[in-house]
């Protein structure tokens, strides 16, 4: 990773900007061309660095409902849940995590009643009483990393 | 931000959650690949965007960091007991903390007393516990109880994406 990329990978975690040309307009900021930023975003995403390049959308302003729900699992039963978990495509993210309620998901579904039913679900499927968290209040979302 | 986003635009935003799923090829002129896409022109799709963006429905169009890859191999959920009375003013200033991610108001639980949250991020476990510390200095007494939960796997990760039924109307 060379210097030209970590500007280009801290510049773009701030977006492109929404002009007619917008490679244009950041290989003019960089002082670059066009051309090789998009070949140096293309290497960064091949190699890993970049999970994504592309819009990050709101998703709950697009229709969409989501919650963070947790469930405290027996530690002999932990794989057989998160398998559980796994094969459903409602859940988005799941990580287990240091504490009773080990198990973290985020979920998201069409509408509102997707989510109480897919709660009722899991907990028919594994008879654990699901944690549901909904965010009330939204302060702060953006990662930032600096490199 | 406004609220306000219109039917037409919302029905070309669902359609732009599907098309760029994988991401926005990184072509010259990528707003006319989306005009083409979506069969409109391209000054239209150009302004589609900033409104989309003006309304906070695209926040931006960006590049994702692996944060492992970065370096960033930490990661800590601080959970916190504050007072209802004195949680909008402190939940936006821990939010406004660079090293917080993430930061939400959620409701308590029975068994759960914790209500905001707040995902913080470091190069070592040093970094986050001394980000927990600045973030209880930052409550003071307004914090009645905290903890941190440390992940230790990841069990899926897929993202977030607006369940079938309703993004692949569109398609």
């Amino acid at each position: 990773m060379d210097e030209l990329d970590r500007q280009l990978i801290n510049r773009l975690q701030h977006g492109l900007p929404l002009v007619r040309q917008p490679w244009e307009a950041l290989a003019e900021e960089l002082g670059s061309n066009s051309a090789t930023l998009r070949a140096r975003v293309q290497a960064l995403l091949d190699d890993g660095t970049l999970t994504r390049f592309g819009p990050m959308f709101d998703i709950e302003r697009l229709g969409g409902a989501f919650t963070l729900a947790a469930l405290s699992v027996p530690e002999e039963r932990f794989d057989e849940v998160a398998a559980v978990l796994e094969a459903m495509p409602e859940v988005a993210h799941n990580y287990r995590r240091e504490h009773a309620w080990n198990m973290w998901f985020v979920l998201g579904c069409a509408t509102p009643e997707g989510i109480a039913e897919t709660i009722a679900r899991i907990e028919a499927e594994t008879g654990l009483a699901v944690l549901n968290l909904p965010k009330e209040e939204t302060y702060h979302v953006g990662l930032h990393f600096a490199v | 931000m406004s609220d306000c986003i219109s039917p037409s635009d919302l029905a070309l935003a669902q359609r732009l959650v599907a098309l760029t799923e994988a991401g926005l090829p990184l072509v010259e002129d990528p707003w006319a690949w989306l005009a083409d896409e979506l069969g409109i022109e391209v000054d239209e799709a150009l302004a589609l965007l900033q409104r989309l963006q003006a309304s906070g429905a695209i926040r931006r169009i960006a590049a994702v960091p692996n944060h492992y890859r970065l370096g960033y191999r930490h990661n800590g959920m601080t959970v916190w007991d504050v007072d209802d009375a004195e949680i909008e003013r402190l939940g936006a200033l821990i939010g406004a903390q660079p090293f917080v991610s993430h930061c939400y108001r959620r409701p308590r639980q029975d068994g759960w007393r914790y209500n905001l949250f707040a995902m913080v991020h470091g190069r070592s476990a040093d970094y986050i516990e001394a980000y927990r510390n600045q973030i209880r200095a930052l409550l003071g007494n307004a914090c009645r109880a905290d903890e941190m939960l440390v992940s230790s796997r990841i069990l899926k990760k897929t993202g977030l994406r607006i369940a079938a039924g309703r993004a692949g109307a569109g398609r």
